[in-house]
């Protein structure tokens, strides 16, 4: 799929019908999910508080996962020196930012009722994704400060790479240094320990959260060749 | 092996002829410690608490005042193109750059350290591990920070990026060293904190120079 998809031409004409599609598709499941999520019971111990987990849980995800697109992205475009993957990248830094930003912040929600802190600093997964925040900030100042795209993309492709070590870091603190973070409790051995209540809507949202990103990172990609192309051609017309 | 040893004799008498060596970081170091008490209030417990912790912090961030140094002079005089061109590896005079660094800016604030923390207040006993500590973060520290040296070479604001690149990056070294530091005081297990320490600087000293050489090609074509 992906070297199909490495010619510009073939991917604008992909991401055409794939974008809004992948959008139709995000607003259906989000709003499946958030059906699912409003008719589910309060929780026996932390009552009503428990439905911002569906928004929180999805985001943290996403705010890995995006960063994974990132670093997949600036490691063809480092490599193979391809424009649309460090187009895919470029596009992909705001939107990790943002869902980064969306989990710390409905966490912080979250953390109020049911740890009685907004922000724990005791603990390490906070920090951890705290500091994946201030990576994709990193990306995006290193980004705006090398004003010649020629030097913009390797530099930035090497920063993302090297914060790409700090994903492990990330998920792997909630096993080190575990403290009153919730340990996993989806993924991990034995199978999931929610309920299906929950964990039916819990799983939709992280789809309706994945289709979304997909089809914004389609439609960024799509403006940032758009704006490429219009370079080009002011510098036809300058010439 | 005759190129690494005389880029790092370079690096070493550049830091001592022009840039005052350590001296610059040291007194970055003790002013930032004069001023700790003039924030926080002069109470001698509260001193003491947050000594070994805001030792460390700022050794972390004493060791980042001289990053931009490392890279923009040999850039901006050409240095760096001859470097370049010439028979070492790019990747070797990163990681003699880098080693320079180490000792030149953070190996001596590993050894102020212990005073400082005495000068406010804390447990001396502590200055076995805070030197320990020190010596081997600030490995880390001075690595991780060439990568973000070499990384905004040729940005148009190289101090405050390199800051902002270089301090998430930071946060694992931190981390080990302060617990570290804190289960030595407490007498607790220290030396595992201390290891992952040490194997966190050990590979920022065995990756980052690949990082340092490509970004630095990166800048020079």
């Amino acid at each position: 799929m992906i070297p199909a998809l490495a010619n510009p031409d073939r991917f604008m004409a992909f991401s055409r019908w794939a974008a809004p599609l992948l959008g139709a598709l995000a607003a259906l499941l989000l709003a499946a999910g958030l059906v699912l999520d409003f008719t589910a019971p309060p929780d026996a111990r932390q009552g009503y508080a428990v439905h911002i987990m569906f928004i929180h849980v999805p985001a943290a995800w996403m705010s890995l996962f995006v960063y994974a697109c990132l670093g997949g992205a600036s490691f063809f475009s480092l490599v193979f020196r391809h424009a649309l993957a460090r187009a895919a990248a470029r596009a992909a830094a705001p939107l990790g930012a943002g869902v980064t930003a969306a989990a710390l912040i409905t966490g912080s929600l979250w953390g109020k009722p049911t740890w009685g802190a907004w922000w724990v600093w005791g603990d390490p997964r906070l920090t951890s994704v705290l500091v994946l925040f201030l990576l994709y900030t990193a990306y995006m100042a290193l980004d705006a400060a090398i004003e010649d795209e020629a030097r913009a993309a390797p530099a930035t492709a090497i920063l993302a790479l090297v914060g790409l070590i700090n994903l492990p870091i990330v998920h792997y603190s909630v096993v080190w240094w575990r403290s009153l973070h919730q340990g996993p409790s989806v993924l991990r051995a034995g199978g999931p320990s929610l309920p299906p209540v929950y964990l039916t809507p819990l799983l939709i949202m992280g789809l309706a959260y994945l289709t979304g990103f997909g089809a914004l990172w389609l439609v960024r990609i799509r403006g940032e060749v758009w704006r490429r192309r219009a370079a080009v051609m002011a510098m036809r017309a300058a010439a | 092996m005759s190129g690494f040893s005389l880029i790092l004799r370079r690096e070493f008498a550049l830091a001592f002829a022009g840039g005052g060596g350590p001296l610059v970081a040291i007194g970055f170091f003790l002013a930032m410690t004069s001023l700790l008490p003039l924030a926080l209030g002069g109470s001698p417990e509260r001193l003491a608490g947050v000594a070994p912790g805001f030792a460390w912090l700022v050794l972390a961030l004493a060791a980042l005042i001289s990053l931009e140094r490392m890279f923009e002079r040999d850039y901006e005089d050409g240095s760096l193109d001859l470097i370049a061109l010439g028979p070492a590896p790019l990747e070797m005079a990163a990681f003699a750059k880098a080693l320079a660094q180490w000792a030149t800016t953070t190996a001596p604030l590993a050894l102020v350290a212990p005073f400082v923390v005495a000068a406010l207040g804390g447990k001396t006993a502590l200055w076995p591990i805070i030197t320990a500590a020190g010596l081997t973060g600030g490995l880390a520290f001075a690595f991780l920070g060439g990568i973000g040296a070499a990384l905004s070479l040729g940005s148009r604001r190289g101090g405050i990026l390199i800051a902002v690149i270089v301090l998430p990056l930071f946060t694992p070294p931190v981390i080990f060293g302060a617990g570290a530091i804190e289960a030595f005081g407490a007498g607790l297990d220290w030396k595992t904190p201390l290891l992952f320490l040490a194997a966190y600087a050990l590979a920022a000293a065995a990756l980052s120079p690949f990082a340092m050489a490509a970004a630095a090609r990166n800048a020079l074509s």
